[in-house]
């Protein structure tokens, strides 16, 4: 349980680097989602769980939707026409 | 010598107010690039027809790696330059750091008995800082507005009205219909034992204005018109915001260390206990629920 | 405090517009990291009142928390005010890439 919360905070910085080198938006959003995630666990870690509870719903939720559709509306949501349609 | 004296160039062209990217990639050009130009007659053109030319040949590629490189290097310099200043702090996690003072311990000795709420975190923030909350709830609100003015305009639902009575997917349908209740009922009980658990008014509003976004993605942009519009929107959150400052904001004519309010103490544990909190918690709770909803409806509809 | 330096840098030279406001938001969630490593105290546990006690000694600093928690909401509204200036400006300029837009700004000025 001692490194566990290493772990974390490597595995925070890998998703970050991840986050700012891949070349489609699409997954620059999703990591960050996770990223997001990752911080909820670790606020847990450190006995808060406020700030826990809210930045699950805040980070993961609300920014995460907020990215999606910005992306829909200037067009670089990628995938083929199949999706586009409906 | 040609190198330095393209340093040099490159510092008088950004001292005149050139680009600065231009500057950059001139200081680190090899020398070889100038034999290209030789159909430029050296003597007449002037030195930012010659960077030009050179950037236009050139400069893409070595733009990109420069780039790469000064990306990472930046980086690693930030990094460094700031990990230097944090070792210098009082070490991690010990309870004798300089920031446990007297002011932590007052709120935690006596919090619950002044103002009622047995979560601490809660009763500080709305109770012994309820102007700073305030504040937050502000930027919502503002926050909520400058992007009305941004959005408001671009409807895509008058554009064209198939869009909105287009039929959702069945599974999203039933899968809503199902989750939508608990979904409200659970931010209902984060909102309302803000006091007593982990929670409080931004996390329940949080998780409300989801349930809200999921209701407007299954069901269509009518059946949440018909009962949310836009007037109805702000009316809730200036309300909200103003009870908050009415409640809160008597202290400012009464005297400062006025801390207690006509709603008592009630017992410590039970809902309705804890003096002004649940009413504050419902006012931010509501404001945070209207603000996110209203993100989503405007950037996906433009309209709310 | 790396996390810091990843995210100024992402925000700095990332010509991508929405890359930017991510690295604006992981540059936040570091600085929210920091401030809140600075209440923990090794042993304590989380500050909600059991048993009736109440020393100092049993439970963490519950200030930085406070200021967290009103940092992470402004964090989600600027992120939000900026994706919709980067919708308007998609719109009048056609492109996410920011040098671009210079470029089109400064065309625009010269003629």
């Amino acid at each position: 349980m001692m490194f566990f919360d290493k772990i974390l905070l490597l595995l925070l910085i890998v998703c970050a680097i991840a986050a700012a080198f891949t070349k489609r938006t699409l997954t620059a959003v999703v990591i960050f989602m996770s990223y997001s995630l990752i911080m909820a666990v670790l606020w847990v870690l450190l006995e808060s769980p406020d700030l826990a509870i809210t930045e699950a719903a805040v980070g993961a939720g609300i920014t995460g939707i907020l990215f999606f559709t910005t992306l829909r509306k200037v067009d670089e949501l990628g995938g083929d026409d199949n999706g586009r349609r409906k | 010598m040609a190198g330095a004296n393209r340093l040099l160039e490159a510092i008088i062209n950004f001292a005149e107010g050139e680009d600065i990217d231009r500057t950059l990639i001139d200081s680190g050009t090899p020398d070889h690039e100038l034999i290209d130009q030789s159909f430029i007659n050296y003597n007449e053109t002037s030195v930012g027809e010659r960077l030009h030319h050179m950037i236009d040949t050139h400069g893409e590629r070595i733009f990109n790696g420069f780039y790469k490189a000064a990306s990472v290097i930046i980086c690693l310099a930030l990094s460094a330059v700031l990990l230097m200043t944090v070792a210098t702090l009082p070490p991690y996690a010990s309870p004798n750091n300089p920031a446990v003072n007297e002011v932590a311990e007052r709120y935690l000795e006596q919090g619950m008995a002044e103002t009622g709420a047995v979560n601490l975190v809660t009763g500080m923030i709305l109770d012994y800082r309820a102007f700073d909350t305030f504040g937050e709830a502000a930027v919502l609100f503002i926050a909520f507005c400058s992007v009305t003015l941004l959005l408001h305009g671009s409807s895509s639902v008058r554009a064209n009205p198939t869009v909105a009575t287009r039929q959702k997917s069945v599974v999203l349908r039933c899968v809503a219909t199902v989750i939508i209740p608990l979904i409200m009922m659970f931010g209902i009980y984060v909102i309302l034992n803000g006091h007593l658990s982990p929670g409080g008014g931004f996390s329940g509003g949080a998780i409300i204005g989801s349930a809200l976004i999921l209701y407007s993605s299954a069901f269509g942009y009518d059946r949440i018109h018909a009962f949310l519009p836009f007037r109805t929107a702000t009316a809730i959150s200036c309300t909200a915001l103003l009870v908050y400052a009415a409640s809160k904001g008597y202290s400012f004519f009464t005297g400062a260390n006025h801390l207690h309010s006509f709603i008592t103490v009630g017992n410590i544990g039970s809902i309705f206990s804890a003096g002004f909190i649940p009413l504050l918690n419902i006012c931010v709770g509501s404001t945070v629920t209207i603000t996110m909803y209203g993100f989503f409806s405007l950037f996906k509809k433009g309209d709310l | 405090m790396v996390l810091f330096g990843i995210g100024f840098t992402t925000l700095l030279l990332q010509k991508n517009m929405i890359k930017k406001v991510i690295g604006i938001n992981i540059m936040d969630t570091a600085i929210y990291l920091f401030l809140a490593a600075k209440g923990y105290i090794e042993g304590g546990i989380a500050p909600i009142v059991v048993d009736g006690i109440t020393t100092m000694e049993h439970y963490i600093n519950p200030i930085p928390s406070g200021l967290v928690l009103t940092g992470i909401v402004v964090s989600v509204s600027v992120s939000a005010f900026s994706l919709a200036l980067i919708q308007r400006l998609y719109k009048e300029y056609g492109t996410l890439d920011f040098d671009e837009v210079v470029y089109q700004l400064r065309n625009k000025e010269g003629d």
